[in-house]
């Protein structure tokens, strides 16, 4: 890989990264959202 | 560099978004959250978001299935040969695990949170598009079209479901109302977009039969739009206001496909007709399922019966 690709693939990767990290974020809150609401049933 | 090493890139994770076909998702969101409002009882504000969401992610992961199975297809259109898997910014494996893995979370995370049926109609819906259709129907049939409308379909219905917990006649009314909507929306931008659909092989109903077999069931089923869209109303499942809302809507609907029905298009025709009943068409799905929560709403808030 030259050092153009390489500064390439690590910007894909820390965005891939920063993506599925801020999903995973949005997933623990709604399921915690989920939880509370369905245990008032 | 050469295209082994732009493959062994990792993706960027917006090809991984546009995979799922943002733009038809948003057209899906707005029909199942009509289905979601209009239909009869209460659902807690969480649970309807993520009855939401798990329809946006089924139709997401069916759409990546869907551009895995075709990537060879539509690498030979013009229109399509950009996407990320045809234009090679992607592993193919990479995308059937994608697609898989969001179409297992959606209906997983639907039966967990909202309810089984809600997510037994998901798992249908997928299964219908990316397998039924994709897979099975749409190279072999003329009739790819009307079959591909009933996954278009079903969205509406999921969100209704998800509040109902049941199956009633107005779900499957909204159903029949998108599968019958579908035909004469999609063959008057076929008539209009001259595709390449016919190089790849996939039998698209202007190609087989021909322009004027096209036109003429575009009329036949704007026709039936009419009382299928008047339905909901005729069994009392809505008020006037949907009722009226509907038969002005279908009336205008009909109105705009008989220029398009008994006409012949010649040489460097504008194909206006055509144009105009695709964009109308848009239109009305939109001012039809609005209607219906407006009707429903007001009925709620006892504005009128």
């Amino acid at each position: 890989m030259t050092p153009e690709e390489e500064a390439e693939y690590r910007r894909r990767q820390r965005a891939r990264n920063l993506v599925l990290g801020g999903l995973l974020l949005f997933f623990v809150v709604l399921f915690y959202a989920i939880t509370i609401v369905r245990m008032g049933d | 560099m050469t295209a082994t090493t732009a493959t062994r890139m990792p993706a960027d994770w917006r090809d991984f978004f546009a995979l799922t076909k943002p733009g038809v998702m948003r057209l899906v969101i707005f029909t199942g959250l009509c289905g979601l409002l209009a239909a009869p009882g209460h659902i807690h504000p969480v649970i309807g978001f993520t009855a939401i969401l798990c329809i946006a992610l089924g139709a997401g992961g069916s759409a990546v299935l869907n551009q895995w199975w075709e990537s060879e297809i539509d690498a030979g259109m013009k229109r399509t040969a950009n996407r990320p898997l045809p234009a090679g910014r992607m592993h193919l494996v990479d995308a059937r695990d994608f697609g898989i893995a969001l179409s297992v979370a959606s209906v997983a995370l639907m039966g967990v949170a909202v309810g089984w049926l809600a997510a037994s109609i998901l798992a249908a819906a997928i299964v219908y598009y990316a397998v039924i259709y994709t897979m099975w129907l749409k190279p072999r049939t003329p009739q790819n079209i009307v079959i591909g409308g009933g996954s278009g379909a079903f969205p509406p219905m999921i969100g209704w479901v998800a509040v109902t917990g049941d199956i009633t006649a107005m779900p499957l009314l909204l159903f029949a109302i998108i599968f019958f909507w579908t035909p004469p929306h999609f063959w008057a931008l076929a008539l209009f977009v001259k595709s390449d659909y016919a190089k790849v092989g996939i039998p698209m109903m202007p190609v087989v039969a021909g322009e004027r077999a096209t036109r003429r069931q575009i009329l036949a089923y704007s026709i039936l739009l009419v009382p299928i869209a008047a339905t909901p109303w005729l069994i009392s499942g809505t008020g006037t206001l949907y009722g009226v809302t509907a038969l002005a809507l279908s009336l205008a609907f009909l109105a705009l496909s008989l220029p398009v029905a008994f006409r012949e298009a010649g040489e460097g025709d504008m194909m206006k007709p055509e144009k105009r009943l695709f964009a109308y068409s848009i239109l009305y799905l939109f001012a039809l399922f609005a209607a219906l929560v407006v009707d429903a709403l007001a009925r709620q808030q006892g504005w009128f019966a």
